[in-house]
């Protein structure tokens, strides 16, 4: 099945308030081969549009802009996540609006 | 009791923590609350609107203070399908009298009012930081344990959203399961007040609620909201996860499509997007209230699953207060006899029972299963109004039929005992 995404996330994320904790991912896949079926559950719904894949057709995800719902670790923390946790205190999104 | 120990500590700064820490300060309590983001609030989303009547009871005309954005006294419910939009729209003054009004919010700005008047009660607030565990010794909760630093507490109360990790490391509940959440993703789209007050057709400081079901969530269980705020619009796509995974397009491309589709389009133009958000609501109801009692600690707000989502109305902030009055209750009381036990806490299910939170929840028990189990809903109904309203509508200079035989037809398209089988079940699960 083709997923329709076309849409730029990655432009509307840059409109967002972050403090990226550099060095320090608070959500990490696991390093072993990706289950791609898994994995195509998180294109499709990470409101963030974090889980990519680059031109050879290999995850390429980036937890810059994670906007910390769960929605990946509640479909897939058992199994293509190796963590899942919130970003540190006063660290990842800040909602102005909210 | 030592005295670097609180007689109660709160994790999270949303609504539920915050009128708990506020009640029991209020009433001279050692409270302390912690909150991960730099303010209260800054990780917090609605889609939004708050029904004022539980904080009514709390704080008495709080609207008039409260950064709230417009009062709601227009409903509209759509059925979309990508053409077209069959519109029901309800508008009365019924819906803005005092104690049964509702307002639409932005969460990073109210909560930060709510946490303001949490410290003028006395609140000791602390921001910026994640507590990472609970203290637990012999299976009583006796504190938080953040970074190097533990902190100890008499009562300690989650108020740590849907999410709620705490709640899972003490073994309350396992994770939550994909049928039982829905995601949504919201844009901030900013417009002058004026601009806005014409093209929705309100008075100054009125607003409107607008829920669509159909091509926004592609089809699936969930559907598009939009929502007007003083000087913006929050537009999103809310949709359940189990249902979610099965569809052919993202759910930013969902939110992308519904900002394009030519009902929504025009009441946006000139418009400049001011955030993207994203967050998890709580929709499995009655069936998804995990374990929210143990020996010193309690259980409150979305991190116990209060909320509910009826299609037409949601609900999760009502219940957040609600919850939040039923647990300063049972904490007062425990305080008082100095016994925190889950035994003595107990009481915290019986306020909650007479309450609205527990009557609604178990009111309303079997709706989510109903939506799970009616796609037609999502995927049939909103074709079928369409398809009606056009041959209504559209005048093609074609012989016309009787109108009883045109909408027959689309019936029987959809079959008669499926409508009548699904508007039982729908009217029942209500």
């Amino acid at each position: 099945m083709t997923i329709v995404n076309t849409v730029n996330v990655d432009q509307k994320l840059g409109i967002d308030k972050f403090h990226v904790d550099e060095g320090n991912a608070h959500i990490v896949l696991k390093k072993d081969k990706i289950d791609m079926q898994e994995y195509q559950k998180l294109m499709i719904a990470c409101p963030a549009g974090l889980y990519k894949i680059d031109e050879n057709g290999n995850p390429q995800f980036d937890y810059a802009g994670c906007l910390e719902c769960g929605t990946c670790r509640v479909l897939c923390g058992k199994t293509i996540l190796e963590k899942w946790e919130f970003p540190q205190g006063t660290m990842g999104i800040e909602f102005r609006f909210g | 009791m030592s005295d670097d120990r609180f007689d109660a500590i709160i994790v999270g700064g949303g609504i539920a923590g915050t009128v708990t820490a506020y009640l029991l300060a209020k009433e001279g309590l050692e409270v302390m609350l912690v909150e991960r983001g730099n303010y209260a609030g800054s990780k917090n989303v609605t889609g939004g609107r708050i029904y004022s009547h539980s904080l009514e009871k709390i704080m008495p005309g709080f609207a008039q203070e409260a950064p709230v954005e417009r009062k709601i006294t227009r409903e509209k419910i759509s059925l979309m399908t990508e053409e077209s939009n069959v519109t029901v729209e309800f508008s009365s003054t019924r819906l803005g009298e005092q104690g049964s009004d509702s307002y639409s919010v932005l969460r990073g700005v109210f909560d930060q009012w709510l946490a303001s008047k949490a410290e003028d009660a006395g609140v000791q607030m602390v921001t910026g930081i994640r507590v990472d565990d609970l203290i637990v010794r012999e299976g009583k909760v006796c504190g938080v344990i953040a970074g190097e630093d533990e902190l100890e507490a008499n009562v300690t109360i989650l108020a740590d959203g849907v999410n709620s990790l705490l709640a899972q490391k003490l073994g309350y509940r396992g994770e939550l399961a994909p049928h039982q959440v829905a995601v949504g993703v919201k844009e901030i789209i900013e417009l002058s007040a004026e601009v806005i007050d014409n093209r929705f057709n309100c008075r100054e400081g009125e607003g409107t609620s607008w829920l669509f079901a159909g091509i926004p969530s592609a089809g699936k269980v969930g559907g598009g909201f939009l929502y007007t705020n003083k000087t913006s619009i929050s537009l999103g796509v809310v949709s359940t996860l189990s249902e979610l995974i099965k569809a052919n397009k993202t759910l930013p491309q969902m939110l992308e499509d519904f900002k394009s589709h030519p009902s929504i389009e025009p009441l946006l133009k000139g418009g400049k997007m001011m955030e993207y958000s994203g967050h998890l609501v709580p929709e499995g109801g009655f069936h998804m209230v995990p374990k929210i009692i143990g020996d010193g600690v309690l259980v409150v707000g979305d991190a116990a699953g209060f909320c509910i989502n009826l299609g037409y109305a949601v609900r999760g902030m009502d219940f957040a207060v609600g919850s939040a009055e039923c647990a300063a209750k049972a904490v007062l009381k425990a305080n008082k006899a100095q016994d925190f036990s889950a035994g003595f806490l107990q009481c915290y299910q019986s306020f909650l029972d007479e309450s609205f939170v527990m009557k609604d929840l178990k009111h309303y028990r079997n709706f989510p299963h109903f939506l799970e189990e009616t796609p037609r809903i999502f995927n049939g109904y909103p074709g079928m109004a369409a398809d009606i309203m056009t041959d209504l509508f559209v005048v093609t200079g074609n012989p016309p039929q009787p109108m009883m035989k045109m909408m027959m037809k689309h019936v029987k398209n959809m079959g008669m005992l499926n409508i009548a089988k699904d508007g039982w079940k729908g009217v029942r699960s209500l």
